[in-house]
């Protein structure tokens, strides 16, 4: 007892958390100073906003924001409670019928967090033992459903079919060695839509050819890719003129084209319904605010009022995708028609801290010239795959031609006083 | 009989906790039900197989019939068969402020709920005892709804961009000033989802290596964010300090399971009220511990922030403490403040750290700026900053709800879970015929509660919850009182003894558990 007491004494813990340098880069947020929208006051500058993903510039709607308010009149804020509690209101239910009816599929649900969205629908369908075949450049919320899930994953080379194809061979040779296991191990192929972390889209066509080749089931992740992509904006199986009920789940959130909170999944009622009991993020948590639905709702009427937005937005994407070709050491990662660009280094001067460095600079020339920027932000230790350093540039429906050739030579002038 | 308190000393007031055993006879009888369920349920699914009768549920598209099956039958068993039966007592949708009073939209089911169908028709004015609204902030109309209206149409509905890109706004750190006066720490932080705050910031905290303690019925979030960091998990006892201490002399004395390596840090995770026991943590104690093994604690006042203490600042005022004492405060402004959202409250360090590392601040979208205001101006209310005592009122308004509720509902002989002071009232029903029975004719005198069962609750111990609120008027309490009488003698539900348990006559047993990432 005496050495037990002993040892108890002379433990001594790691502090809960390690201090961290005042300059860190992260550490120091841009402070906005009043709505976000078009023109935005960042840390006491006026500048054009080519940073918040406000895609059809719904943010400052008048019809959203008006629908919003009759709501907060109806409603109050809060919803007090989880949706099995008396927390689910007749918003909700319209905003998840009209969801189902845009997607033109059999059901949807709604979760009060866009990060939570994927990171529970991923978990209550995928169980310890299950095989989940997901993309190099998925972005953090599937990596942490994918965690919580306890599969096994495996992860192939980004939009490599290819690679693909290897790994789903090699799974069909496994499975021959022991049948009556394969028989009950689900599979999943987890892929986005548009991805965040590199501009462009996933190959689904091909994707659809090996799910009925191999019987994966498809999950696709479409934050960045609705209201974008698509004739009327439903995203990349409009895009690409897939089947619908091709895709098992679809998910969304609402905090990008839809400039509200929250997110969505949709699909048939034989795979969301499950999701009413077993989804965590819906079961334990409180229910989305009234008033942020409504404004989702009115965001939603807007868009299938206009759908000739999508095509404007896609014609200014192209053309300062254009327009930023040929800037000296820096180079546009994304598609076309992405309108969420990276711009990283031609060449990396060594370390990524002096990368990151570098790359401040340019964006803090940039702010001072009227055009809000900023890095695409990353947990460095915890991604599995973590992208090198880049500038985010998002394009939105409002910015006009002058303001995009602005920002083009913008950059163009902070890219050779800074890297030369 | 009262609880002694034998750390004599470290508490101020007395600690009356109570949780009386089930009666022999209704544990038995409820088994029984649970049995009866369980043939029946097989039989059911035998007929459905045999297509005997018709099988209701959604299935597998033509095209993917030879796909791996997406559930197992058995997972779905309890679904289809039990949870089917008492479908309607939850999911119950409302069309106006969850109030003291609500309106719910009602709907019936002409297939023993399958499916349900809206008539159409409103059941107005329901006295709601089953929203989290403790201290009444759920107001369509008033100082704070007119301040959020305000902030709606300057600022509109969303952000577009995380904290750390481009979704800072001057309003979040209004916020997080505000948050940290309030709970009297250096620093707070706030997100945008309760469940997320625990979930993404615990992995930030601890990682492999470390050691995690928490509490047998802590909420799924907290398991969650355990599960996620990848350290060591291990479950004590409900509120039980003996069982706590061995944990702590255990880790330190033997180190790490395989290697006998010292363990890196220990954080001990607790919750303020537990929703569904209504018991409040045993804070002088579990600091005291802290102190002695060196370890670190992880509050989560979900419940209890606003509903407890003096002036509404939660466990730490009601037992007299000091909020420094508390490594990390976790806490939600859904409950008492009539928002949604999520906040982390410590030392500058802590929260500076978290500001860097949280994958919340990294990922996710910032909260919407009138959700922001709204709690700006309540919480303001309740320190009374806005010139009026109205938040000092309902504080006290709902500490004496509470009492005179509980009190009621002991005398009149039903068993009653929790801590005299907690205003989450858990009323044991056990048998499972019960819960759905004890839903609907609540509904039908027009008051409006939530019944749990399994999975939230052990299979036997299924109960009623009620969540007091601030705005309740006496007149209120006292029709539900009546209400609740008269379905108690309906349906035989007045199980009490008048005897409690003292719980320190708890036998204490030498199990413990861990669970480990491998």
């Amino acid at each position: 007892v005496q050495e037990k007491e002993e040892l108890i004494e002379e433990w001594q813990p790691e502090p809960l958390v390690p201090p961290v340098p005042k300059d860190h880069p992260a550490l120091n947020y841009n402070v906005v100073s009043g709505p976000p929208t078009h023109v935005i006051t960042v840390n006491g500058k006026e500048c054009i906003n080519f940073a918040s993903f406000n895609f059809l510039g719904l943010l400052d709607n008048e019809k959203v924001k008006s629908a919003a308010q009759a709501s907060l009149k109806k409603y109050g804020v809060g919803t007090c409670g989880p949706r099995g509690f008396y927390g689910t209101f007749d918003v909700h239910l319209e905003l998840e019928e009209r969801l189902a009816k845009f997607m033109r599929t059999e059901e949807a649900i709604i979760y009060s967090y866009g990060f939570a969205t994927i990171a529970s629908a991923i978990p209550a369908y995928s169980k310890r033992g299950d095989i989940v075949f997901v993309d190099e450049a998925a972005c953090f919320a599937i990596q942490k459903g994918l965690q919580a899930s306890r599969s096994n994953i495996k992860l192939f080379k980004h939009n490599d079919m290819a690679d693909l194809e290897r790994l789903l061979k090699e799974q069909e040779t496994e499975d021959q060695k022991n049948l009556r296991k394969a028989r009950v191990t689900r599979r999943f192929i987890v892929v986005e839509g548009l991805y965040m972390n590199t501009g462009d889209v996933c190959p689904l066509p091909e994707l659809i050819k090996l799910k009925y080749k191999y019987k994966v089931r498809i999950f696709l992740e479409e934050s960045l890719s609705f209201g974008v992509l698509g004739e009327h904006g439903r995203g990349i199986t409009e895009h690409f003129g897939i089947n619908i009920d091709d895709i098992d789940l679809i998910s969304a959130n609402m905090e990008n084209s839809l400039a509200s909170i929250g997110g969505f999944c949709c699909g048939r009622s034989f795979i969301i319904d499950h999701q009413r009991l077993s989804g965590q993020g819906y079961c334990f948590s409180a229910s989305l605010p009234p008033l942020l639905a409504a404004a989702a709702i009115e965001a939603l009427n807007i868009m299938e009022d206009n759908p000739d937005i999508f095509q404007t937005l896609r014609a200014k994407c192209k053309r300062i995708h254009k327009a930023l070709q040929g800037i000296s050491g820096l180079k546009v990662v994304g598609e076309s028609f992405s309108p969420a660009l990276h711009l990283q280094l031609e060449e990396s001067c060594g370390s990524r801290e002096n990368d990151v460095k570098l790359l401040k600079r340019v964006v803090d020339y940039c702010m001072n010239g009227g055009i809000a920027l900023t890095q695409a932000r990353y947990l460095e230790k915890e991604e599995k795959c973590l992208p090198a350093p880049s500038i985010r540039v998002v394009i939105t429906v409002e910015q006009t031609e002058q303001e995009l050739d602005k920002a083009a030579s913008l950059l163009k002038e902070a890219a050779q006083s800074v890297l030369n | 009989i009262n609880h002694i308190v034998h750390n004599g000393g470290l508490y101020k007031r007395p600690f009356n906790e109570a949780f009386e055993e089930t009666p022999m006879l209704v544990a038995v009888l409820t088994y029984v039900g649970y049995g009866v369920l369980t043939l029946f349920g097989y039989l059911r699914d035998f007929m459905r197989q045999w297509k005997i009768e018709k099988c209701q549920n959604a299935t597998e598209r033509e095209e993917q019939k030879d796909f791996v099956p997406l559930y197992q039958d058995f997972e779905n068993f309890y679904n289809r068969n039990l949870y089917m039966r008492i479908r309607d007592s939850w999911n119950r949708p409302i069309c106006s402020v969850p109030g003291a009073k609500v309106d719910m939209m009602e709907r019936v089911s002409h297939d023993y709920n399958w499916t349900f169908t809206y008539t159409g028709r409103v059941i107005k004015d329901i006295i709601n005892m089953g929203s989290y609204n403790y201290l009444g902030f759920a107001q369509n109309a008033g100082t704070c709804q007119e301040a959020a209206a305000k902030v709606l149409s300057q600022y509109g509905a969303g952000v577009c961009s995380t904290r750390q890109e481009m979704g800072n706004l001057d309003k979040h750190e209004e916020l997080e000033k505000l948050v940290a006066r309030f709970l009297g720490v250096e620093s707070a932080m706030a997100y945008g989802m309760g469940f997320a705050t625990n979930s993404m910031n615990i992995p930030a905290l601890v990682g492999k290596g470390c050691l995690i303690l928490s509490d047998e019925l802590n909420h799924a979030s907290l398991v969650l964010g355990a599960r996620l960091s990848g350290a060591t998990i291990r479950i004590f006892k409900h509120n039980n300090m003996q069982s706590l201490e061995k944990l702590l002399k255990d880790a330190i004395v033997h180190g790490q399971p395989r290697t006998r390596r010292p363990w890196k840090k220990i954080l001990i995770l607790v919750e303020g009220i537990y929703s569904m026991e209504g018991s409040i943590v045993r804070l002088p104690e579990v600091i005291a511990l802290k102190k002695k093994y060196k370890s670190y604690l992880y509050l989560d006042e979900a419940h209890s922030i606003g509903a407890l203490g003096p002036t509404g600042r939660g466990v730490v005022e009601y037992f007299g403490l000091n909020p420094e004492d508390v490594d990390v405060m976790m806490g939600t402004f859904t409950k008492s403040f009539g928002a949604a959202g999520g906040y982390i409250g410590g030392k500058k360090e802590l929260i500076d750290y978290l500001r860097t590392y949280s994958h919340s601040a990294v990922y996710a979208t910032s909260m919407s700026p009138p959700v922001v205001e709204q709690i700006i101006t309540s919480m303001k209310c309740i320190m009374g900053e806005d010139g009026t005592t109205v938040g000092k009122a309902r504080v006290q308004q709902l500490a004496e709800n509470t009492r005179y509720f509980r009190r009621r509902l002991k005398e009149m002989g039903f068993i009653i879970y929790g801590n005299e002071d907690s205003p989450v009232v858990p009323l044991m029903l056990y048998m499972p015929a019960k819960i759905g029975a004890f839903g609907r004719e609540m509904l039908k005198r027009n008051i409006g509660v939530v019944v749990v069962g399994f999975p939230a609750t052990p299979i036997i111990e299924s109960r009623a919850r009620f969540c007091l609120s601030a705005a309740h008027t006496k007149e209120m309490l006292d029709t539900a009182l009546k209400e609740i009488n008269e379905v108690g003698d309906l349906l035989q539900l007045k199980y009490s003894r008048h005897r409690l348990v003292p719980l320190l006559d708890r036998p204490f047993d030498e199990t413990t558990y861990e669970e480990t990432e491998d």
